[in-house]
Protein backbone atom coordinates (compact mmCIF):
# COMPACT_ATOMS: atom_id res chain seq x y z
CA UNK A 1 0.00 0.00 0.00
CA UNK A 2 2.40 2.81 0.91
CA UNK A 3 4.78 1.82 -2.49
CA UNK A 4 2.44 2.57 -4.57
CA UNK A 5 1.28 6.00 -2.45
CA UNK A 6 5.18 6.75 -2.93
CA UNK A 7 5.06 5.63 -6.51
CA UNK A 8 2.35 7.25 -7.80
CA UNK A 9 3.50 10.85 -5.93
CA UNK A 10 6.56 10.19 -7.89
CA UNK A 11 4.98 9.39 -11.34
CA UNK A 12 2.88 13.17 -10.32
CA UNK A 13 6.31 14.67 -9.34
CA UNK A 14 7.97 14.12 -12.54
CA UNK A 15 4.97 14.58 -14.52
CA UNK A 16 5.04 18.17 -12.98
CA UNK A 17 8.70 18.43 -14.22
CA UNK A 18 7.79 17.31 -17.75
CA UNK A 19 5.19 20.04 -17.59
CA UNK A 20 7.56 22.72 -16.16
CA UNK A 21 10.35 21.63 -18.80
CA UNK A 22 7.86 22.06 -21.53
CA UNK A 23 6.88 25.51 -20.54
CA UNK A 24 10.59 26.69 -19.98
CA UNK A 25 11.28 25.92 -23.77
CA UNK A 26 7.57 27.84 -24.67
CA UNK A 27 9.48 30.23 -22.34
CA UNK A 28 12.63 30.99 -24.02
CA UNK A 29 11.23 30.48 -27.38
CA UNK A 30 8.53 32.91 -27.08
CA UNK A 31 10.96 35.37 -25.48
CA UNK A 32 13.48 34.87 -28.62
CA UNK A 33 9.93 35.64 -31.23
CA UNK A 34 9.52 38.51 -28.51
CA UNK A 35 13.16 40.76 -29.73
CA UNK A 36 12.43 40.08 -33.53
CA UNK A 37 8.53 41.13 -32.72
CA UNK A 38 9.69 44.31 -31.06
CA UNK A 39 12.51 45.50 -33.87
CA UNK A 40 9.85 45.04 -36.57
CA UNK A 41 7.28 46.66 -34.15
CA UNK A 42 9.73 49.68 -34.22
CA UNK A 43 9.75 49.75 -37.92
CA UNK A 44 6.65 49.41 -38.62
CA UNK A 45 5.73 52.20 -35.88
CA UNK A 46 7.88 54.47 -37.64
CA UNK A 47 6.67 53.70 -41.09
CA UNK A 48 2.92 53.76 -40.08
CA UNK A 49 3.79 57.54 -38.51
CA UNK A 50 5.70 58.56 -41.28
CA UNK A 51 2.92 57.70 -44.09
CA UNK A 52 1.07 61.26 -44.06
CA UNK A 53 4.64 63.07 -44.50
CA UNK A 54 5.82 60.65 -47.25
CA UNK A 55 2.17 60.92 -49.08
CA UNK A 56 1.85 64.38 -48.90
CA UNK A 57 5.66 65.62 -49.37
CA UNK A 58 6.63 62.51 -51.33
CA UNK A 59 10.34 61.84 -52.27
CA UNK A 60 11.34 65.78 -52.49
CA UNK A 61 10.53 66.30 -49.19
CA UNK A 62 14.75 64.75 -49.03
CA UNK A 63 16.00 66.91 -50.77
CA UNK A 64 13.63 70.26 -50.06
CA UNK A 65 16.15 73.04 -48.44
CA UNK A 66 13.26 74.89 -46.60
CA UNK A 67 12.41 73.93 -43.34
CA UNK A 68 9.45 76.30 -42.18
CA UNK A 69 6.80 74.11 -40.28
CA UNK A 70 4.71 77.76 -40.09
CA UNK A 71 3.95 77.65 -43.93
CA UNK A 72 3.75 73.78 -44.11
CA UNK A 73 6.99 73.80 -46.41
CA UNK A 74 9.30 70.74 -45.17
CA UNK A 75 12.57 70.13 -46.52
CA UNK A 76 15.13 67.70 -44.79
CA UNK A 77 18.15 68.79 -46.96
CA UNK A 78 19.68 71.10 -43.97
CA UNK A 79 19.57 68.20 -41.66
CA UNK A 80 20.54 65.47 -43.67
CA UNK A 81 23.34 67.51 -44.55
CA UNK A 82 24.09 68.39 -41.03
CA UNK A 83 24.11 64.78 -40.04
CA UNK A 84 26.14 63.42 -42.98
CA UNK A 85 28.93 66.57 -42.04
CA UNK A 86 29.23 66.50 -38.44
CA UNK A 87 29.39 62.69 -38.63
CA UNK A 88 32.22 62.68 -41.21
CA UNK A 89 34.15 65.49 -39.66
CA UNK A 90 34.15 64.03 -36.85
CA UNK A 91 35.17 60.42 -37.57
CA UNK A 92 38.36 61.91 -39.88
CA UNK A 93 39.36 63.30 -36.60
CA UNK A 94 39.01 60.49 -34.74
CA UNK A 95 40.23 57.81 -36.76
CA UNK A 96 44.13 58.50 -35.89
CA UNK A 97 43.67 58.54 -32.25
CA UNK A 98 41.79 55.70 -32.45
CA UNK A 99 44.27 53.59 -34.81
CA UNK A 100 46.63 55.30 -32.09
CA UNK A 101 44.88 53.78 -29.28
CA UNK A 102 44.47 50.36 -31.26
CA UNK A 103 48.15 49.96 -32.32
CA UNK A 104 49.61 50.39 -29.08
CA UNK A 105 47.40 48.57 -27.03
CA UNK A 106 47.09 46.15 -29.43
CA UNK A 107 50.95 45.63 -30.35
CA UNK A 108 53.30 47.98 -28.87
CA UNK A 109 52.35 46.94 -25.27
CA UNK A 110 49.49 44.76 -24.66
CA UNK A 111 50.03 44.26 -20.53
CA UNK A 112 51.31 46.44 -18.20
CA UNK A 113 50.46 49.39 -16.24
CA UNK A 114 50.29 52.45 -18.45
CA UNK A 115 48.28 50.19 -21.34
CA UNK A 116 45.79 49.25 -18.21
CA UNK A 117 45.16 52.54 -17.47
CA UNK A 118 44.95 53.80 -21.34
CA UNK A 119 42.66 51.13 -21.97
CA UNK A 120 40.36 51.52 -18.84
CA UNK A 121 40.19 55.14 -19.57
CA UNK A 122 39.49 54.86 -23.18
CA UNK A 123 36.52 52.50 -21.75
CA UNK A 124 35.15 55.36 -19.51
CA UNK A 125 35.16 57.61 -22.27
CA UNK A 126 32.38 55.56 -23.89
CA UNK A 127 30.61 55.49 -20.31
CA UNK A 128 30.33 59.14 -19.80
CA UNK A 129 26.43 59.97 -20.76
CA UNK A 130 25.92 62.30 -23.72
CA UNK A 131 24.23 65.39 -21.85
CA UNK A 132 27.39 65.46 -19.60
CA UNK A 133 29.39 66.08 -22.56
CA UNK A 134 27.11 68.48 -24.19
CA UNK A 135 27.25 70.25 -21.06
CA UNK A 136 30.65 70.57 -20.54
CA UNK A 137 30.76 71.37 -24.71
CA UNK A 138 28.20 74.18 -24.01
CA UNK A 139 29.96 75.81 -20.99
CA UNK A 140 33.62 75.41 -22.12
CA UNK A 141 33.94 75.22 -25.54
CA UNK A 142 31.65 77.04 -27.68
CA UNK A 143 33.36 79.89 -25.76
CA UNK A 144 36.87 79.04 -26.77
CA UNK A 145 35.72 77.79 -30.51
CA UNK A 146 34.30 81.41 -30.53
CA UNK A 147 38.23 83.30 -29.47
CA UNK A 148 39.47 80.88 -32.30
CA UNK A 149 36.81 81.72 -34.82
CA UNK A 150 37.37 85.32 -34.12
CA UNK A 151 41.16 84.65 -34.58
CA UNK A 152 40.74 82.87 -38.03
CA UNK A 153 38.19 85.82 -39.04
CA UNK A 154 34.82 83.77 -39.01
CA UNK A 155 31.74 84.61 -37.46
CA UNK A 156 32.28 83.95 -34.45
CA UNK A 157 29.22 81.95 -33.52
CA UNK A 158 30.84 79.43 -31.12
CA UNK A 159 27.78 77.22 -31.31
CA UNK A 160 28.23 74.79 -34.92
CA UNK A 161 28.83 71.89 -37.38
CA UNK A 162 32.65 72.13 -36.37
CA UNK A 163 32.30 72.17 -32.29
CA UNK A 164 29.60 69.53 -32.68
CA UNK A 165 31.93 67.15 -34.62
CA UNK A 166 35.13 67.35 -31.97
CA UNK A 167 32.71 66.88 -29.22
CA UNK A 168 31.70 63.30 -31.36
CA UNK A 169 35.43 62.77 -32.26
CA UNK A 170 35.81 62.33 -28.39
CA UNK A 171 32.78 60.47 -27.66
CA UNK A 172 33.61 57.83 -30.36
CA UNK A 173 36.79 56.91 -30.44
CA UNK A 174 36.01 54.25 -27.99
CA UNK A 175 34.41 52.33 -30.40
CA UNK A 176 36.76 51.69 -33.21
CA UNK A 177 39.45 51.72 -30.66
CA UNK A 178 38.23 48.79 -28.42
CA UNK A 179 37.80 46.98 -31.88
CA UNK A 180 40.90 47.78 -33.19
CA UNK A 181 42.48 46.46 -30.14
CA UNK A 182 40.53 42.82 -30.89
CA UNK A 183 41.63 42.63 -34.20
CA UNK A 184 45.10 43.40 -33.44
CA UNK A 185 45.36 41.30 -31.19
CA UNK A 186 44.11 38.23 -33.31
CA UNK A 187 46.94 38.63 -35.72
CA UNK A 188 48.68 35.24 -35.58
CA UNK A 189 52.00 35.64 -34.11
CA UNK A 190 53.92 33.31 -36.40
CA UNK A 191 53.33 36.14 -39.13
CA UNK A 192 55.09 39.05 -36.86
CA UNK A 193 57.46 36.58 -36.10
CA UNK A 194 58.47 35.77 -39.48
CA UNK A 195 58.62 39.12 -40.24
CA UNK A 196 60.82 40.12 -37.78
CA UNK A 197 62.94 37.16 -38.11
CA UNK A 198 63.56 38.77 -41.67
CA UNK A 199 64.91 41.76 -40.45
CA UNK A 200 61.76 43.95 -40.57
CA UNK A 201 61.38 46.96 -38.11
CA UNK A 202 58.70 47.31 -35.68
CA UNK A 203 56.81 49.79 -37.77
CA UNK A 204 57.72 47.76 -40.93
CA UNK A 205 55.81 44.98 -39.03
CA UNK A 206 52.49 47.20 -38.74
CA UNK A 207 52.42 48.19 -41.93
CA UNK A 208 53.18 44.91 -43.93
CA UNK A 209 51.75 42.55 -41.86
CA UNK A 210 49.30 44.07 -39.24
CA UNK A 211 47.56 46.53 -41.57
CA UNK A 212 46.88 43.69 -44.50
CA UNK A 213 45.34 41.23 -41.89
CA UNK A 214 43.13 43.66 -39.76
CA UNK A 215 41.95 46.52 -42.76
CA UNK A 216 38.14 44.79 -42.95
CA UNK A 217 37.79 44.66 -39.31
CA UNK A 218 39.38 48.19 -38.76
CA UNK A 219 37.23 49.39 -41.33
CA UNK A 220 33.98 47.58 -39.22
CA UNK A 221 34.98 49.45 -36.50
CA UNK A 222 35.03 52.57 -38.17
CA UNK A 223 31.48 51.84 -39.43
CA UNK A 224 29.86 51.33 -36.38
CA UNK A 225 31.62 54.69 -34.70
CA UNK A 226 29.69 55.99 -37.93
CA UNK A 227 26.57 54.82 -36.65
CA UNK A 228 27.13 56.21 -33.30
CA UNK A 229 27.71 59.78 -34.96
CA UNK A 230 24.46 59.37 -37.14
CA UNK A 231 22.29 58.96 -34.11
CA UNK A 232 24.26 60.77 -31.46
CA UNK A 233 21.42 63.62 -29.89
CA UNK A 234 22.03 65.50 -26.71
CA UNK A 235 25.35 66.18 -27.15
CA UNK A 236 25.33 67.34 -30.58
CA UNK A 237 22.02 69.22 -30.12
CA UNK A 238 23.20 71.16 -27.13
CA UNK A 239 26.38 73.07 -28.97
CA UNK A 240 25.32 73.13 -32.53
CA UNK A 241 23.52 76.08 -32.56
CA UNK A 242 19.81 74.40 -34.09
CA UNK A 243 19.11 76.41 -36.94
CA UNK A 244 17.19 75.10 -40.14
CA UNK A 245 19.66 76.50 -43.12
CA UNK A 246 22.27 74.89 -44.55
CA UNK A 247 25.64 75.46 -42.56
CA UNK A 248 27.69 77.47 -44.90
CA UNK A 249 31.00 76.66 -43.60
CA UNK A 250 31.95 74.24 -41.21
CA UNK A 251 31.61 77.28 -38.21
CA UNK A 252 28.59 78.03 -39.02
CA UNK A 253 25.84 77.04 -36.74
CA UNK A 254 23.73 73.46 -38.06
CA UNK A 255 21.44 71.09 -37.25
CA UNK A 256 21.29 66.98 -37.27
CA UNK A 257 18.12 64.91 -38.29
CA UNK A 258 18.41 63.76 -34.31
CA UNK A 259 18.60 67.13 -32.64
CA UNK A 260 15.76 68.25 -35.02
CA UNK A 261 13.58 65.77 -33.79
CA UNK A 262 14.62 65.76 -30.16
CA UNK A 263 13.74 69.91 -30.56
CA UNK A 264 10.54 70.18 -32.24
CA UNK A 265 9.01 66.60 -31.75
CA UNK A 266 7.05 68.19 -28.09
CA UNK A 267 6.23 71.36 -30.48
CA UNK A 268 4.94 69.85 -33.39
CA UNK A 269 0.95 70.48 -33.48
CA UNK A 270 -0.15 68.93 -37.06
CA UNK A 271 0.27 65.70 -38.23
CA UNK A 272 2.38 66.85 -40.98
CA UNK A 273 5.14 68.42 -39.42
CA UNK A 274 4.83 65.65 -36.57
CA UNK A 275 5.25 62.90 -39.32
CA UNK A 276 8.26 64.69 -41.49
CA UNK A 277 10.09 64.38 -37.98
CA UNK A 278 9.21 60.71 -37.82
CA UNK A 279 10.05 60.24 -41.28
CA UNK A 280 13.41 61.46 -40.23
CA UNK A 281 13.74 59.20 -37.57
CA UNK A 282 12.69 56.72 -40.21
CA UNK A 283 15.57 57.49 -42.66
CA UNK A 284 18.13 57.49 -39.06
CA UNK A 285 17.10 54.44 -38.62
CA UNK A 286 17.17 52.63 -41.94
CA UNK A 287 20.63 53.96 -41.83
CA UNK A 288 21.86 53.12 -38.91
CA UNK A 289 20.68 49.44 -39.05
CA UNK A 290 22.11 48.91 -42.58
CA UNK A 291 25.60 50.48 -41.09
CA UNK A 292 25.61 48.37 -38.11
CA UNK A 293 24.80 45.05 -39.67
CA UNK A 294 27.20 45.53 -42.50
CA UNK A 295 29.92 46.33 -39.50
CA UNK A 296 28.91 43.28 -37.53
CA UNK A 297 28.60 40.83 -40.45
CA UNK A 298 32.38 42.20 -41.34
CA UNK A 299 33.42 41.31 -37.84
CA UNK A 300 31.77 37.72 -37.85
CA UNK A 301 33.26 37.14 -40.90
CA UNK A 302 36.87 37.85 -39.79
CA UNK A 303 36.63 36.59 -36.36
CA UNK A 304 35.57 33.24 -37.69
CA UNK A 305 38.80 33.11 -39.82
CA UNK B 1 65.21 51.33 -53.63
CA UNK B 2 67.34 50.15 -50.66
CA UNK B 3 67.39 52.41 -47.74
CA UNK B 4 69.68 51.97 -44.65
CA UNK B 5 68.61 50.20 -41.33
CA UNK B 6 69.72 53.18 -39.39
CA UNK B 7 66.92 55.33 -41.35
CA UNK B 8 64.26 52.06 -41.39
CA UNK B 9 64.97 51.81 -37.46
CA UNK B 10 64.74 55.44 -36.90
CA UNK B 11 61.61 55.62 -38.52
CA UNK B 12 60.03 53.34 -36.85
CA UNK B 13 61.07 54.81 -33.70
CA UNK B 14 59.52 58.37 -34.49
CA UNK B 15 56.39 56.80 -35.80
CA UNK B 16 55.78 55.05 -32.20
CA UNK B 17 56.44 57.32 -30.23
CA UNK B 18 54.07 59.62 -32.29
CA UNK B 19 51.30 56.85 -32.04
CA UNK B 20 51.98 56.50 -28.31
CA UNK B 21 51.83 60.33 -28.11
CA UNK B 22 48.37 60.45 -30.18
CA UNK B 23 47.28 57.49 -27.86
CA UNK B 24 47.79 59.21 -24.60
CA UNK B 25 46.83 62.79 -25.71
CA UNK B 26 42.77 61.35 -25.79
CA UNK B 27 42.79 60.91 -22.02
CA UNK B 28 43.13 64.39 -21.54
CA UNK B 29 39.64 65.32 -22.54
CA UNK B 30 37.99 63.27 -19.97
CA UNK B 31 40.41 63.98 -17.43
CA UNK B 32 39.54 67.57 -18.09
CA UNK B 33 36.23 66.58 -18.26
CA UNK B 34 36.36 64.97 -14.59
CA UNK B 35 38.11 67.41 -13.22
CA UNK B 36 35.58 70.15 -14.29
CA UNK B 37 32.96 68.80 -13.48
CA UNK B 38 34.22 67.77 -10.06
CA UNK B 39 35.18 71.67 -9.51
CA UNK B 40 32.32 73.25 -10.42
CA UNK B 41 30.12 70.46 -8.99
CA UNK B 42 31.60 69.73 -5.47
CA UNK B 43 30.72 73.48 -3.86
CA UNK B 44 26.72 72.81 -4.83
CA UNK B 45 26.46 69.20 -2.94
CA UNK B 46 25.25 69.88 0.27
CA UNK B 47 22.30 68.12 2.38
CA UNK B 48 19.65 70.84 0.69
CA UNK B 49 20.53 70.07 -2.62
CA UNK B 50 20.14 66.29 -2.06
CA UNK B 51 16.92 66.67 -0.02
CA UNK B 52 14.97 69.74 -1.74
CA UNK B 53 12.90 70.08 -4.61
CA UNK B 54 14.09 72.54 -6.74
CA UNK B 55 13.30 76.54 -7.27
CA UNK B 56 11.78 78.07 -10.11
CA UNK B 57 13.69 78.78 -12.73
CA UNK B 58 16.43 81.69 -12.10
CA UNK B 59 16.20 82.04 -8.38
CA UNK B 60 18.66 80.18 -6.22
CA UNK B 61 18.62 77.79 -3.74
CA UNK B 62 16.64 74.06 -4.12
CA UNK B 63 17.54 70.81 -4.73
CA UNK B 64 16.79 67.46 -7.18
CA UNK B 65 15.68 65.62 -4.87
CA UNK B 66 12.56 64.79 -7.45
CA UNK B 67 15.53 64.06 -10.24
CA UNK B 68 17.54 61.78 -7.89
CA UNK B 69 14.36 59.50 -6.77
CA UNK B 70 12.61 60.00 -10.68
CA UNK B 71 16.09 58.31 -12.00
CA UNK B 72 15.81 56.03 -9.35
CA UNK B 73 12.60 55.38 -10.28
CA UNK B 74 12.83 54.93 -13.77
CA UNK B 75 16.00 53.27 -14.00
CA UNK B 76 14.32 50.44 -11.54
CA UNK B 77 10.95 49.55 -13.90
CA UNK B 78 13.31 49.36 -16.37
CA UNK B 79 15.52 47.31 -15.29
CA UNK B 80 12.84 45.08 -13.75
CA UNK B 81 11.60 44.72 -17.26
CA UNK B 82 14.64 43.82 -18.83
CA UNK B 83 16.84 42.31 -17.01
CA UNK B 84 14.30 39.19 -17.02
CA UNK B 85 13.65 39.14 -20.75
CA UNK B 86 17.08 39.79 -21.31
CA UNK B 87 18.30 36.66 -19.59
CA UNK B 88 15.87 34.56 -21.11
CA UNK B 89 16.86 35.58 -24.67
CA UNK B 90 20.02 35.17 -24.17
CA UNK B 91 20.15 31.98 -22.35
CA UNK B 92 17.78 31.01 -25.47
CA UNK B 93 20.33 31.97 -28.00
CA UNK B 94 23.34 30.24 -26.19
CA UNK B 95 21.25 27.10 -26.46
CA UNK B 96 20.17 27.46 -29.85
CA UNK B 97 23.06 28.14 -32.12
CA UNK B 98 22.23 27.19 -35.27
CA UNK B 99 18.23 27.28 -35.21
CA UNK B 100 16.30 29.72 -37.72
CA UNK B 101 14.68 31.64 -34.67
CA UNK B 102 18.16 32.16 -33.13
CA UNK B 103 19.58 33.59 -36.60
CA UNK B 104 16.78 36.17 -36.74
CA UNK B 105 16.97 37.10 -32.82
CA UNK B 106 20.60 37.55 -32.98
CA UNK B 107 19.80 39.86 -35.89
CA UNK B 108 17.29 41.69 -34.23
CA UNK B 109 19.55 42.14 -31.41
CA UNK B 110 22.43 43.56 -33.56
CA UNK B 111 19.84 45.91 -35.15
CA UNK B 112 18.38 47.31 -32.13
CA UNK B 113 22.02 47.53 -30.53
CA UNK B 114 22.82 49.88 -32.85
CA UNK B 115 19.15 52.23 -32.73
CA UNK B 116 19.78 55.58 -32.05
CA UNK B 117 18.32 56.40 -28.19
CA UNK B 118 16.07 59.29 -30.09
CA UNK B 119 14.12 56.68 -32.37
CA UNK B 120 13.09 54.63 -29.20
CA UNK B 121 11.57 57.77 -27.72
CA UNK B 122 9.84 58.12 -30.51
CA UNK B 123 9.09 54.67 -30.40
CA UNK B 124 8.11 54.48 -26.79
CA UNK B 125 5.92 57.80 -27.34
CA UNK B 126 3.68 56.22 -29.62
CA UNK B 127 3.33 52.94 -27.75
CA UNK B 128 2.77 54.06 -24.23
CA UNK B 129 2.35 57.85 -24.09
CA UNK B 130 -0.02 58.49 -27.01
CA UNK B 131 -2.92 55.98 -26.00
CA UNK B 132 -2.52 56.88 -22.16
CA UNK B 133 -3.01 60.50 -23.03
CA UNK B 134 0.00 61.78 -21.10
CA UNK B 135 4.01 61.19 -20.13
CA UNK B 136 4.61 59.19 -18.07
CA UNK B 137 7.77 58.10 -16.33
CA UNK B 138 6.24 54.47 -17.43
CA UNK B 139 6.48 55.13 -20.82
CA UNK B 140 10.30 56.09 -20.31
CA UNK B 141 11.36 53.42 -18.56
CA UNK B 142 10.21 51.00 -21.60
CA UNK B 143 12.42 53.13 -24.16
CA UNK B 144 15.08 52.40 -21.46
CA UNK B 145 14.36 48.77 -20.83
CA UNK B 146 14.54 48.25 -25.43
CA UNK B 147 18.00 50.20 -24.58
CA UNK B 148 19.16 47.81 -22.25
CA UNK B 149 18.14 44.88 -23.90
CA UNK B 150 20.86 43.82 -26.38
CA UNK B 151 23.26 44.69 -23.58
CA UNK B 152 21.95 41.94 -21.30
CA UNK B 153 21.40 39.59 -24.04
CA UNK B 154 24.95 39.95 -25.31
CA UNK B 155 26.58 39.27 -22.09
CA UNK B 156 24.42 36.42 -20.80
CA UNK B 157 24.98 34.46 -24.57
CA UNK B 158 28.81 34.88 -24.08
CA UNK B 159 29.39 34.14 -21.18
CA UNK B 160 26.68 31.00 -20.73
CA UNK B 161 28.56 29.86 -24.32
CA UNK B 162 31.56 29.54 -22.31
CA UNK B 163 30.24 27.05 -19.65
CA UNK B 164 31.31 23.63 -20.75
CA UNK B 165 28.71 20.89 -21.95
CA UNK B 166 29.92 18.23 -19.92
CA UNK B 167 28.42 20.79 -16.71
CA UNK B 168 25.18 20.05 -18.54
CA UNK B 169 25.96 16.27 -19.71
CA UNK B 170 26.42 15.44 -15.82
CA UNK B 171 22.94 16.79 -14.93
CA UNK B 172 21.21 15.33 -17.63
CA UNK B 173 22.92 12.15 -16.61
CA UNK B 174 21.37 12.28 -12.86
CA UNK B 175 17.87 12.84 -14.18
CA UNK B 176 17.63 16.71 -14.01
CA UNK B 177 14.77 18.09 -16.47
CA UNK B 178 16.21 20.99 -18.66
CA UNK B 179 14.88 24.00 -16.68
CA UNK B 180 16.52 22.67 -13.96
CA UNK B 181 19.71 22.02 -15.36
CA UNK B 182 19.39 25.74 -17.24
CA UNK B 183 18.62 27.09 -14.56
CA UNK B 184 20.78 25.31 -11.44
CA UNK B 185 23.79 24.48 -13.15
CA UNK B 186 24.22 26.98 -16.10
CA UNK B 187 22.76 29.79 -15.08
CA UNK B 188 24.93 30.03 -11.37
CA UNK B 189 27.98 29.09 -13.31
CA UNK B 190 27.85 32.68 -15.48
CA UNK B 191 26.32 34.59 -12.85
CA UNK B 192 29.38 36.66 -12.73
CA UNK B 193 28.87 37.49 -16.47
CA UNK B 194 25.28 38.14 -16.34
CA UNK B 195 25.94 40.76 -13.25
CA UNK B 196 27.94 42.70 -15.05
CA UNK B 197 26.49 42.75 -18.18
CA UNK B 198 23.42 43.55 -16.34
CA UNK B 199 25.57 46.41 -14.23
CA UNK B 200 26.76 48.06 -17.44
CA UNK B 201 23.62 47.83 -18.96
CA UNK B 202 22.26 50.08 -16.27
CA UNK B 203 25.16 52.09 -16.21
CA UNK B 204 24.84 52.71 -20.04
CA UNK B 205 21.07 53.57 -19.38
CA UNK B 206 21.59 56.19 -15.78
CA UNK B 207 22.86 58.77 -18.62
CA UNK B 208 20.54 58.64 -21.38
CA UNK B 209 18.54 61.97 -22.09
CA UNK B 210 17.18 61.27 -25.58
CA UNK B 211 14.70 58.73 -24.79
CA UNK B 212 13.12 60.34 -21.66
CA UNK B 213 12.76 63.98 -23.80
CA UNK B 214 8.79 62.88 -25.24
CA UNK B 215 7.99 59.70 -22.38
CA UNK B 216 9.04 60.87 -19.11
CA UNK B 217 9.46 64.64 -19.54
CA UNK B 218 10.28 66.11 -16.31
CA UNK B 219 8.12 68.11 -13.51
CA UNK B 220 9.61 70.41 -10.76
CA UNK B 221 7.78 68.74 -7.62
CA UNK B 222 8.43 65.07 -5.86
CA UNK B 223 6.19 62.05 -7.41
CA UNK B 224 6.67 58.36 -7.21
CA UNK B 225 3.62 57.76 -9.60
CA UNK B 226 4.66 56.12 -12.32
CA UNK B 227 1.74 56.72 -14.72
CA UNK B 228 2.75 60.64 -14.65
CA UNK B 229 5.89 63.09 -15.83
CA UNK B 230 8.96 62.23 -13.67
CA UNK B 231 11.66 64.37 -13.55
CA UNK B 232 15.08 62.44 -14.42
CA UNK B 233 18.96 64.00 -13.47
CA UNK B 234 20.09 63.21 -16.82
CA UNK B 235 17.36 65.51 -18.09
CA UNK B 236 17.23 67.94 -15.27
CA UNK B 237 20.94 68.22 -16.66
CA UNK B 238 19.97 68.99 -20.08
CA UNK B 239 17.14 71.55 -19.15
CA UNK B 240 18.85 73.47 -16.52
CA UNK B 241 22.05 73.74 -18.78
CA UNK B 242 20.01 75.43 -21.85
CA UNK B 243 18.99 78.07 -19.57
CA UNK B 244 20.36 81.35 -19.71
CA UNK B 245 21.21 81.46 -15.84
CA UNK B 246 24.55 81.37 -13.67
CA UNK B 247 21.95 79.46 -11.06
CA UNK B 248 20.83 77.25 -13.29
CA UNK B 249 24.27 76.04 -14.46
CA UNK B 250 25.31 75.84 -10.77
CA UNK B 251 22.23 73.31 -10.23
CA UNK B 252 23.44 71.21 -13.37
CA UNK B 253 26.77 71.17 -12.36
CA UNK B 254 25.65 69.48 -9.26
CA UNK B 255 23.49 67.00 -10.94
CA UNK B 256 25.96 66.36 -13.45
CA UNK B 257 28.75 65.71 -10.55
CA UNK B 258 26.68 62.91 -9.17
CA UNK B 259 25.68 61.39 -12.13
CA UNK B 260 28.86 61.06 -13.85
CA UNK B 261 29.66 59.42 -10.39
CA UNK B 262 27.22 57.17 -10.37
CA UNK B 263 27.67 55.99 -13.70
CA UNK B 264 31.79 55.81 -13.76
CA UNK B 265 31.41 53.77 -10.26
CA UNK B 266 29.01 51.50 -12.13
CA UNK B 267 31.71 50.55 -14.65
CA UNK B 268 34.12 50.36 -12.34
CA UNK B 269 31.98 47.84 -10.48
CA UNK B 270 31.62 46.15 -13.85
CA UNK B 271 35.27 45.77 -14.40
CA UNK B 272 36.35 44.35 -10.92
CA UNK B 273 33.34 41.86 -11.55
CA UNK B 274 34.99 40.95 -15.03
CA UNK B 275 38.13 40.96 -13.71
CA UNK B 276 37.65 39.24 -10.34
CA UNK B 277 35.84 35.82 -12.11
CA UNK B 278 37.86 36.40 -14.86
CA UNK B 279 34.84 36.81 -17.66
CA UNK B 280 34.84 38.24 -21.00
CA UNK B 281 32.39 40.72 -22.31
Amino acid sequence: MAETVTKSKKERRSKNQIRMEILFRGTLINIAQLIVVLVLGIAVTLVIHSMPSIESLGLKYLWGKTWDPVNNVYGALPFLLGTLITSFIALIISIPFSFAIAVYLGEYKPTGLLSNFLKNTVELIAAVPSVIYGFWGLIVLVPIMRNIEMKIGVLPYGYGVFTASLILAVMIIPYAAALGREMIRLVPASLKEGAYSLGATRFEVIRNVIWPYTKSGLFAGILLSLGRALGETMAVTMVIGNTTIIPKNIFSPGNTMASVIANEFTEADHTVYLSALIELGLVLFLVTVIINVIGKRIIKRFTNE
Amino acid sequence: MKTSVKYRVAKSKIIQVFTIFLAFVITLPLLFIIIYIFKEGISKINWAFLTQVPHPMGESGGGIVNALVGSLIIVLVASIIAIPIGIMAGIYLSENTKSRLSYFSRLAVDVLQGVPSIVIGIVAYFWIVKPLGTPSSFSGSIALAIMMLPIIIRSTEETLKLIPTSLKEAGYALGMPYHRVILRIVVPCGISGILSGVILSIARIAGETAPLLFTAFGNNWLSANITKPMESLPHLIYTYATQPYDVSHEMAWGAALILLFTVLLLNIITKLITKRWNVQL
